[in-house]
């Protein structure tokens, strides 16, 4: 999987906010009540008539540099197959240092096993033949796309090299795989 | 204008993140205390004794274990999973000051224990005494002790300036949590621990010539502490806006009145005069400053472990 570096870009220009992205997640990764793996962040600036918004569909930013595992003191957050970034609730012990750690505040401790959690980009999915994740599934304005960074043909790949993108916090320093096209 | 919504909404997260309770800052304070019992005790073992010890300061070594297993606790107390709290010992982490942390605690434990055991008089050892018999196994374990009294001093300052400074390394790696993200936090940390431990012996009945080496000490920690803070501040208040944002808490922000009154004032500046003129009108120092001390030590960590986690990355809504 060494060739293999997953990413997701997502279309600003599309994007409704529409929050499907956010249910269709809760019922693929069945998160616990109140608590959401991926979320919507809305911008509004200016002043009517000169009124500019972003939408943002949020979640975690699968860091090449990822604080969370540095902080980590048992090794329950990793690096997993495709540079993704993976939690082994086996082995968490629900310090939440990685939540603390997180400038995205992409985490959050699931009430039911006393671990830390958030997303995976769906690897269940990927690693089992299946292209999409179920964000990128549901999205009725197709405004999400996943895949490899290093394959300069992938869909992601051709978005970053042909549009202009941003990713979040990048003076955090965490190399992001989480991009937004505008 | 510049208006943000955000769907989510995760429970210690939302609406700023909010993960560590209680129980953090009075391990933190704990830490602290033991870090400077222990240098303390371990200074005492590297010199020659000119007279004999008082009864308090020879038992006060014991407080090492007995803090930090309290302290421990409310660690523990503060995991979600608690139940894998020994997957901690499975793993060395370089990069996780929190594992760093929980392997010192078990270096605490031996050298801790084995200095306060020999600085114990042998009078109270009487109960005991069977289990020491001359060739049993603690029997030989008492009498490397005592042979290596100058070792276990050594080792006791340098478990006691790990645990000191590593607390506060512990919250200072955090980018993501400006008001912690200064090196200056470790040195910080290991002072005021010296000073409140310093402060905790001023507590017991030490003699007058102990009281007056720790109130003197205590005044040169507190005024260490002191420019430690100013320096911290000033690397905050002249960093990125990140930095500026999180160190306006303690500038008009929700913790002004608690950071400049609770450790300023009554946890640093009023026992610094207070010892200065204990020592200036020739009297011992007393336990009033040494109980200003101790709350100001556990005030620094308490503001500083809630202000943290409230201080966060500053929203770059130029850069969509």
């Amino acid at each position: 999987m060494s060739d293999v570096r997953y990413g997701m870009v997502i279309d600003t220009m599309t994007c409704v906010g529409c929050a499907a992205c956010v249910i269709g997640c809760k019922t693929e990764n069945d998160t616990p009540e109140e608590y959401s793996r991926d979320w919507i962040y809305t911008l509004l600036q200016g002043v009517y008539p000169n009124v500019r918004m972003a939408i943002e569909s949020q979640r975690c930013n699968h860091c090449d540099n990822a604080p969370c595992v540095e902080v980590c003191p048992t090794g329950a957050s990793h690096y997993g197959a495709g540079g993704t970034v993976q939690l082994n609730p086996e082995k968490c012990s629900g310090c939440k240092a990685c939540i603390a750690a997180c400038p995205y505040e992409a985490r959050y401790i699931d009430p039911r096993s006393g671990a830390a959690d958030k997303c995976t980009f769906c690897m269940h999915r990927i690693e089992n033949g299946v292209p999409t994740t179920s964000c990128q599934e549901i999205c009725p304005t197709q405004s999400i796309h996943f895949g490899n960074l290093d394959d300069p043909d992938s869909e992601v790949s051709r978005l970053l090299a042909t549009r202009e993108w941003y990713v979040l916090r990048p003076d955090a320093g965490t190399k992001p795989k989480h991009f937004y096209l505008r | 204008m510049n208006e943000i919504t955000n769907t989510r909404h995760n429970h210690l997260i939302d609406p700023t993140m909010h993960v560590w309770g209680w129980e953090i800052p009075l391990y933190l304070f704990l830490g602290g205390l033991v870090a400077g019992i222990m240098i303390f005790a371990g200074l005492r073992a590297l010199r020659e004794e000119r007279e004999k010890p008082s009864l308090a300061l020879s038992l006060l070594p014991w407080t090492a274990p007995v803090a930090i297993s309290l302290g421990m606790f409310f660690l523990w107390l503060d995991l979600e999973h608690p139940f894998n709290a020994w997957r901690f010992y499975l793993a060395f982490k370089v990069t996780s000051p929190m594992s760093w942390g929980a392997w010192i605690l078990l270096g605490v434990y031996p050298v801790s224990i084995l200095l306060a055991w020999i600085d114990t008089p042998d009078s109270l050892k009487v109960p005991v005494a069977r289990w020491i018999a001359p060739g049993s196994t603690l029997g030989k374990l008492d009498t490397w002790s005592r042979e290596s009294r100058r070792l276990l001093g050594g080792l006791n300052i340098a478990m006691g300036a790990a645990l000191g400074i590593y607390t506060g390394v512990l919250l200072g790696t955090m980018a993501a949590r400006p008001l912690w993200n200064s090196a200056l936090l470790g040195p910080l940390f290991l002072v005021s621990g010296l000073s409140t431990g310093a402060a905790f012996m001023l507590l017991f009945g030490l003699s007058e010539r102990e009281r007056l080496f720790l109130g003197r000490a205590d005044m040169g920690l507190i005024s260490t502490e002191l420019i430690l803070l100013f320096l911290w501040i000033i690397g905050l208040a002249t960093g990125g806006s990140s930095s500026q944002g999180a160190v306006a808490m303690i500038f008009g922000g929700p913790y002004t009145a608690a950071f400049w009154t609770l450790v300023v004032a009554l946890g640093l500046l009023a026992p610094l005069v207070g010892e200065a003129l204990e020592l200036k009108h020739g009297a011992v120092p007393g336990k009033g400053t040494a109980i200003l001390v101790l709350l100001g030590g556990f005030a620094l960590r308490w503001i500083l472990v809630f202000a943290g986690q409230d201080s966060g990355w500053v929203t770059e809504i130029a850069m969509r």
